[in-house]
């Protein structure tokens, strides 16, 4: 048996405003047209964990690619970078939007593009993903892991970086949405993934959940104390089958 | 939950870090998912020195029980000491 072939790199990426940023991409190598995913870094910033989801949507037969959207807030360690950008009161969503929709037109330009596109997020990232489904026209699939702040239940919060609730611009949702959650989170919490939810149904979209016993925020990842074995291995499945029938060529 | 909110202080005084001893005004505190610490959240302290742009951090991550045990402990060495200090200059 013979495992696929990846490779990893850091690659320039042109992002939001035409600035060149740094972005974390792997794809197969063999020979093959591949869909490509987006996948949006959690608010602690761009770090081990996330390039080890990158190489993981290789392996598993994706282009996939995660812009550093933090490059504008460095140099320095990830963690230092976070920090400061913490501080700051996180990036724009405009900026976001704009240097997910540079990586998608990297991934676009790449000669084994099978012309699909998706993109998931984790934490922060989970917003920016849902909020990018709402603003950019043409991704084919969407996965918001954990998402806070879709729903915004106190207005203070919305400030000049994030004027927007994503849950106000459903209605521009084009693309079908996966979500990924742990019951057990306080953000969302489960009476605002119900919120979502009902939002979706009631605007039509094409949308599958699920919510899983005995998790909380950032199950998925490896590196934490949240992380949930059984219920990350499943919702690994649920990723991977949603984004294999929403990207096929 | 991953968040954006910091409590931000005012300080008078210098850390060191990995490159020394520095200037700091700015204690950024926060309450989140840490970076090396192992729990799944922690209190953070960044100190910093905004007025020289903040790109180096003294940064600590310890538990909300270790965090609130450091109050005290704060208060209770800035009493003694003051007292200590003040019968020492009668």
């Amino acid at each position: 048996m013979t495992y696929p072939s990846l490779l990893a790199e850091t690659v320039s990426f042109r992002g939001h405003n035409g600035d060149q940023g740094e972005a974390y991409l792997a794809r197969p190598t063999r020979p093959g047209k591949f869909p490509g995913v987006v996948v949006i870094h959690h608010m602690p910033g761009w770090d081990e964990w996330i390039t080890e989801v990158v190489r993981k949507f290789a392996h598993h037969g994706f282009a996939a690619i995660s812009p550093h959207l933090y490059f504008r807030d460095g140099p320095g360690n990830p963690d230092d970078i976070g920090a400061r950008v913490r501080a700051a009161g996180g990036v724009p969503d405009d900026q976001v939007v704009g240097d997910v929709a540079g990586a998608m037109a990297f991934l676009r330009a790449q000669q084994n593009h099978n012309g699909k596109i998706g993109v998931i997020g984790f934490c922060s990232g989970g917003r920016h993903a849902y909020l990018c489904a709402c603003r950019i026209a043409d991704l084919d699939a969407v996965v918001d892991c954990w998402g806070g702040n879709v729903v915004v239940d106190d207005k203070s919060q919305l400030n000049a970086k994030r004027p927007a609730a994503p849950i106000d611009l459903t209605e521009e949702l084009r693309a079908p949405l996966l979500g990924i959650f742990g019951n057990d989170d306080q953000n969302p919490n489960a009476d605002q993934v119900n919120r979502t939810e009902a939002t979706l149904k009631r605007l039509g979209k094409t949308y599958e959940f699920h919510r899983y016993d005995g998790a909380g925020h950032a199950f998925f990842n490896t590196s934490r104390s949240a992380h949930r074995p059984e219920q990350a291995a499943d919702g690994w499945e649920k990723v991977f089958a949603f984004l294999r029938k929403h990207l096929a060529a | 939950m991953c968040s954006y909110i910091v409590e931000k202080a005012r300080v008078l005084g210098s850390a060191k870090g990995a490159s020394g001893w520095m200037r700091i005004d700015t204690a950024n505190v926060y309450f989140d998912h840490p970076y090396h610490a192992p729990f799944d959240h922690a209190l953070g302290i960044d100190f910093v020195c905004e007025a020289d742009g903040a790109r180096e951090r003294v940064a600590v991550e310890i538990s909300a029980h270790s965090a609130r045990e450091l109050v005290k402990s704060i208060l209770a060495a800035l009493a003694s000491g003051e007292q200590a200090h003040a019968q020492a200059a009668e």
